[in-house]
Order: structure tokens, then C-alpha cells, then sequence
């Protein structure tokens, strides 16, 4: 055992009420923190802008993939249908393009659904298997009726002291380290 | 133009109101002059005219139902324009009295010779008669009506002194109103427009015209909302985020009528039956097949590519654009349903086709300001009219 040292990777501090959540994540973003969480036990409006988070890029994601998908799909029954293996059906040319669109549509639909989900995750940082915060008691409130803040380590606004007198003035209770065994 | 933000209430209407009944009469009297010089082409610019009003008016209605079913609380803002168009719809009633006298003329099976040596019209014959046309178009007009006094009723009275009873008896007539919506929205594209040419038919048509009626409901709401602001009217009631909200619907029923378009026309295309291509076929002939083309690209392409990104729904100068652009396409679009009837083998625009749009538009628009303007601009009792305003979407 013994060359186990405890890191602290990050500060949390709880708030009575969304409102309360809601400056405080203000006055954080405004006096410069950027690598900060907001927990609440459902979604408040305006959130994201009081957090300064700027537009998700996932948008960006799914577009790629939607046309890459129609592109892909499009290009596959124009191949398989007038190089690869022509066949008449129905007395209709080879490149009979209104066959393709619900094929080319669906493809489209798929290839940007999975790509949203995948993207998603990807952005979040998900999937992992633990975060510190789940280490504090009184964080299980937070699905019920709690509401928290946590700034990790890696901020580089962060440091200890500072950051907890920070929260403390901007009327955080119940500060705690968030640490993990390295 | 004069504003007073307290009450929301317009203390000067400025000159639209009499400028649209000007013109609606000018209209109307050069409409008259058109029956009297070429009658056939006088009854089907009517029909275009008519339908292409009456299905904002339409619109307006389902707007209305649409919100109070679903509780939705970012459109209370716009809540009275949607009211004000639908309450439009008894005009409408009177004015489809004129296509009564002209349906020998303008539907091929209304005429007993033409029915009796024609198979299909005959077994169409118990659908398809003059009694029950009638007996149909009057029991719409009436449902319409009485879904808009009722509905329009309550707004009025929730302005006066609001009470969760109120509310309760928009959704009590919603729920079944939606749904007598869709049939007599359906039926009555089939009457007046899907029989024009009574040999074909095609189950999607219904849901076809309720996309566009819809779709161009929200460009005449934008553009009245965006002509209000820049005469210094609900502007702070009425925000970008409402723009937005207006532009995503617009742009999501920029999609669906593509999809409804496409559906109708993609099932005829593969079953190759020349009783259901006939129509289309129609659609391909001479100079119709510009229009077709125009429809495809001005009805959906351009809309859907300028609507994609988030920028442009909230910029005012684009919606405004877009707005008119995809009224004209809906006017377009109503052209290319009626008039092939009449003009076989390639457009023809008439000087008639304006006089009785702008006829029939002027009384129309007149109509909605009187209306509009009579009432507070935004329903001012309801409870939810202050979290409407700061809506984010």
C-alpha cells in the first residue's frame, strides 16, 4: 500500500436553489472560470449562456454525416443499378433517381442519428466509469432536491484556497475537495 | 401607426385597413368586369384566388387549435393573429357563393351528359353530385366557423376577466376540432380541388394542401409581425427568439411539404397506372413543365437551403424575403393545382388571375386588421403571456 497519494482533482460547492445556481455560474463565468459543471436535479433555461458555453459543434458532426450518408447511399444504387449489375425494372431507366430518395433519405436519417448519439458521447466525454463528485454524500441529493457546482483541478483559474473562499462569497455552502486516489 | 404598450392596444391603425378594402373593391369590380368578358377563366382565377386565401385563413385556424392542444406557451404572443385570420373564414364562407354559379363550367362532372357516357363518373356518380357538393361545402364552412367563434370567444373573454375556464374550454374544443380539421380539410380539397380533374385521385392530397396552407399561415404571420415592429408596435413583446421559433416551423414545413410532394408524386411515378399519371402527365405539358420544375426548386430547394442554418431565422431581412418568396410559391403551387384543367398544353397568365387575388385579398386583409386591431394585440389575460415574452429558444 502506502504510495498512494490523494489528488485533488476539483472543489464543490452546493446552492439553496436554481436561481442561486444560475448567478453563481454567472459570476463564475465572468470572473474567468471556464472548466465548471452545474448539477441540478433537471434542466434550467439559459443555463448554457450563464455558463459562457458557446454553441455545441455537434451540429457540425451530424452534417458531415448526414452528407455522407446520401452521398453514400445515392452513389450505391447508382452503382449497383446501371454499372455493376443493370437491370431494366419496370420499363424504367437504369438511373431512376425517385427509386433511390426513400433509400438515400433513410440512409441519411440513420448515419446522422448514430452520429448524433455517438457525437454526443464523444463531446461529453463519455462513456466513463466514475467521477469524484460521486464520492460526496451529500452529491446523492442531487437528483432529488440539490444543486451543486464543481470546478476541476485542470481550471487554470483553479486554486484551492482562492477558489473556495470564492464560492464561499458568492454563497456556496458545504465546500468540499473532490479527490481520487492516484 | 400608435402603440400603447400598457393596455397592447393599437390607439392609431394607420391606413391599412381602408387601403386593403380600396383595393379589395377595385378587385372585385375588375373581377366582374372579367366574368363579364371571359367567364370560363373568371371561375377557375376565382378558385386559385379563393383557395389560396382560404387556406391561410385555414391555417390560421389550425394554428390556433395546434396551441391550445399542446399547451404551448411560446406562441401566446401571436396567439391573437392566428385568432384574427381564422375569424376571416365566415368571409371566406360568402365568398365561395360566386364558385356556385360557375361549377358547370368548372368541374367536368357536374354536367349529366358528360356523366352519362363516362363509366368512372358514374360509379363516382353517389360521391360526385351537385346536392351533395353543396350540403358538403356548407357543413365545412359551418364547422370551420363555429371552431373559430368559440375559440375566438374565449380569447376575448380570457382578456376581460381570466379563469382556468378559460383554458379548459380551449382544449375541451380543440381535441375534437383537430380532428373535424383534418377530415373537412381533407374532404374539402377533394371537392373543390382534387375533382377538377374527377378521373384521378390520390389519398395524400388532403394532407398535400393542408402543408402548404400551413406553411404559408406562418410567412403572412412573420410578415405581419415584422411590418408591426418596424412601425414601432410589440417590440418588446415580440423577440428574435419568436422569430426563430416561427422560422423552424417554417423551415420544418418547408420539409414536410417536400415530403407530402414527393410521397404523391413518388407512389404514382412506381405504380405507372395511366389513370393516376394522367394528372401529372398534365403537369409535363408545354410550358407547365417550367412550372413544375419552378415548384420544385422555389417551393423547396432554395427555402430549404436559405432556412438550414440558425442565422438566417433570426435575421429579419431574410425572413421577410423568404416569407414573400414562399407566398408566391403557394400561390404557384395553387395555379398548378387548378389550371391545367383549363389551359391544357402550357400556362396562361390572365390579368383576371389578379384582379380576383387581389379581390379577394384585399377583403381578406381588411377583415383581419378590423379584427386584429379591435382587441388588445396579444391575449392579455392569459396566464401565461409573461413567460411567452422572455421565451429562449
Amino acid at each position: 500500500m502506502n504510495n498512494n497519494s490523494i489528488k485533488t482533482v476539483g472543489i464543490m460547492a452546493q446552492f439553496s436553489n436554481p436561481g442561486e445556481l444560475m448567478k453563481a455560474a454567472e459570476k463564475l463565468r465572468d470572473s474567468g472560470y471556464s472548466k465548471f459543471d452545474c448539477h441540478s436535479p433537471f434542466p434550467i433555461h439559459g443555463m448554457d449562456k450563464a455558463m459562457g458555453l458557446s454553441s455545441s459543434s455537434l451540429g457540425w458532426v451530424v452534417g458531415l454525416a448526414a452528407i455522407i450518408g446520401t452521398t453514400g447511399a445515392l452513389g450505391l444504387q447508382w452503382w449497383t443499378s446501371t454499372i455493376d449489375y443493370p437491370l431494366v425494372i419496370s420499363g424504367k431507366p437504369l438511373f431512376s433517381f425517385q427509386a433511390y430518395v426513400p433509400i438515400t433519405f433513410a440512409v441519411g436519417v440513420l448515419l446522422s442519428g448514430v452520429a448524433a448519439l455517438i457525437g454526443m458521447l464523444a463531446l461529453n466525454g463519455l462513456p466513463r466509469w466514475n467521477h469524484p463528485v460521486f464520492n460526496s454524500d451529500k452529491f446523492e441529493k442531487v437528483t432529488d432536491d440539490a444543486f451543486f457546482i464543481s470546478i476541476e483541478a485542470e481550471d487554470p483559474k483553479f486554486h484551492t484556497d482562492e477558489t473556495i473562499q470564492f464560492f464561499e462569497s458568492i454563497g456556496g455552502t458545504n465546500c468540499e475537495l473532490l479527490q481520487e486516489n492516484q | 401607426m400608435k402603440f400603447d404598450s400598457q393596455t397592447y392596444r393599437l390607439t392609431d391603425k394607420g391606413r391599412f385597413g381602408s387601403i386593403t378594402l380600396i383595393v379589395g373593391i377595385i378587385g372585385l369590380i375588375l373581377s366582374c368586369v372579367g366574368w363579364f368578358t371571359d367567364s370560363q377563366q373568371f371561375y377557375f382565377s376565382y378558385l386559385t384566388a379563393f383557395v389560396f386565401w382560404l387556406t391561410i385563413a385555414l391555417g390560421g385556424l389550425f394554428f390556433v387549435l395546434l396551441h391550445h392542444l399542446v399547451g404551448a406557451k411560446w406562441s401566446i404572443v401571436i396567439r391573437r393573429f392566428g385568432e384574427s385570420i381564422m375569424m376571416v373564414i365566415p368571409l371566406m364562407a360568402i365568398l365561395f357563393i360566386p364558385l356556385l354559379f360557375g361549377l358547370h363550367e368548372l368541374y367536368l362532372w357536374m354536367n349529366s351528359e358528360v356523366v352519362a357516357s363516362d363509366h368512372l363518373l358514374q360509379g363516382k356518380s353517389g360521391y360526385l353530385n351537385l346536392n351533395f357538393f353543396v350540403v358538403r361545402a356548407v357543413l365545412y364552412f359551418v364547422i370551420w366557423t363555429v371552431l373559430a367563434f368559440l375559440l375566438n370567444k374565449y380569447s376575448l373573454q380570457q382578456n376581460q376577466n381570466p379563469s382556468p375556464e378559460q383554458i379548459k374550454k380551449f382544449r375541451i374544443i380543440s381535441a375534437p376540432g383537430m380532428i373535424l380539421f383534418a377530415v373537412t380539410l381533407t374532404f374539402a380539397s377533394f371537392d373543390w380541388l382534387m375533382s377538377l380533374d374527377a378521373h384521378w385521385f390520390s389519398t395524400i392530397f388532403g394532407v398535400y394542401i393542408f402543408s402548404g396552407s400551413f406553411l404559408s399561415l406562418l410567412c403572412v404571420v412573420t410578415l405581419v409581425v415584422i411590418r408591426l415592429q418596424s412601425n414601432g408596435v410589440l417590440k418588446e413583446a415580440i423577440t428574435k427568439e419568436h422569430y426563430h421559433d416561427l422560422g423552424k416551423l417554417m423551415f420544418a414545413f418547408i420539409i414536410f411539404w417536400g415530403y407530402m410532394a414527393f410521397s404523391q408524386y413518388f407512389l404514382i411515378w412506381y405504380g405507372n397506372i395511366p389513370e393516376e399519371t394522367i394528372w401529372f402527365l398534365h403537369r409535363w405539358e408545354g410550358s407547365w413543365k417550367s412550372v413544375s420544375m419552378l415548384i420544385v426548386y422555389g417551393h423547396f430547394v432554395i427555402p430549404f437551403f436559405v432556412l438550414f442554418p440558425q442565422v438566417t431565422k433570426r435575421n429579419k431581412a431574410v425572413m421577410t424575403v423568404m416569407s414573400i418568396w414562399i407566398l408566391v410559391m403557394h400561390w404557384v403551387d395553387i395555379y398548378w393545382l387548378v389550371m391545367p384543367t383549363l389551359h391544357h398544353h402550357g400556362y396562361h397568365l390572365s390579368w383576371i388571375d389578379l384582379a380576383t387575388f387581389i379581390g379577394i385579398g384585399g377583403l381578406f386583409l381588411h377583415l383581419f386588421w378590423r379584427i386584429f386591431t379591435a382587441h388588445p394585440l396579444v391575449p392579455v389575460g392569459d396566464p401565461n403571456l409573461e413567460q411567452s415574452i422572455k421565451i429562449v429558444s
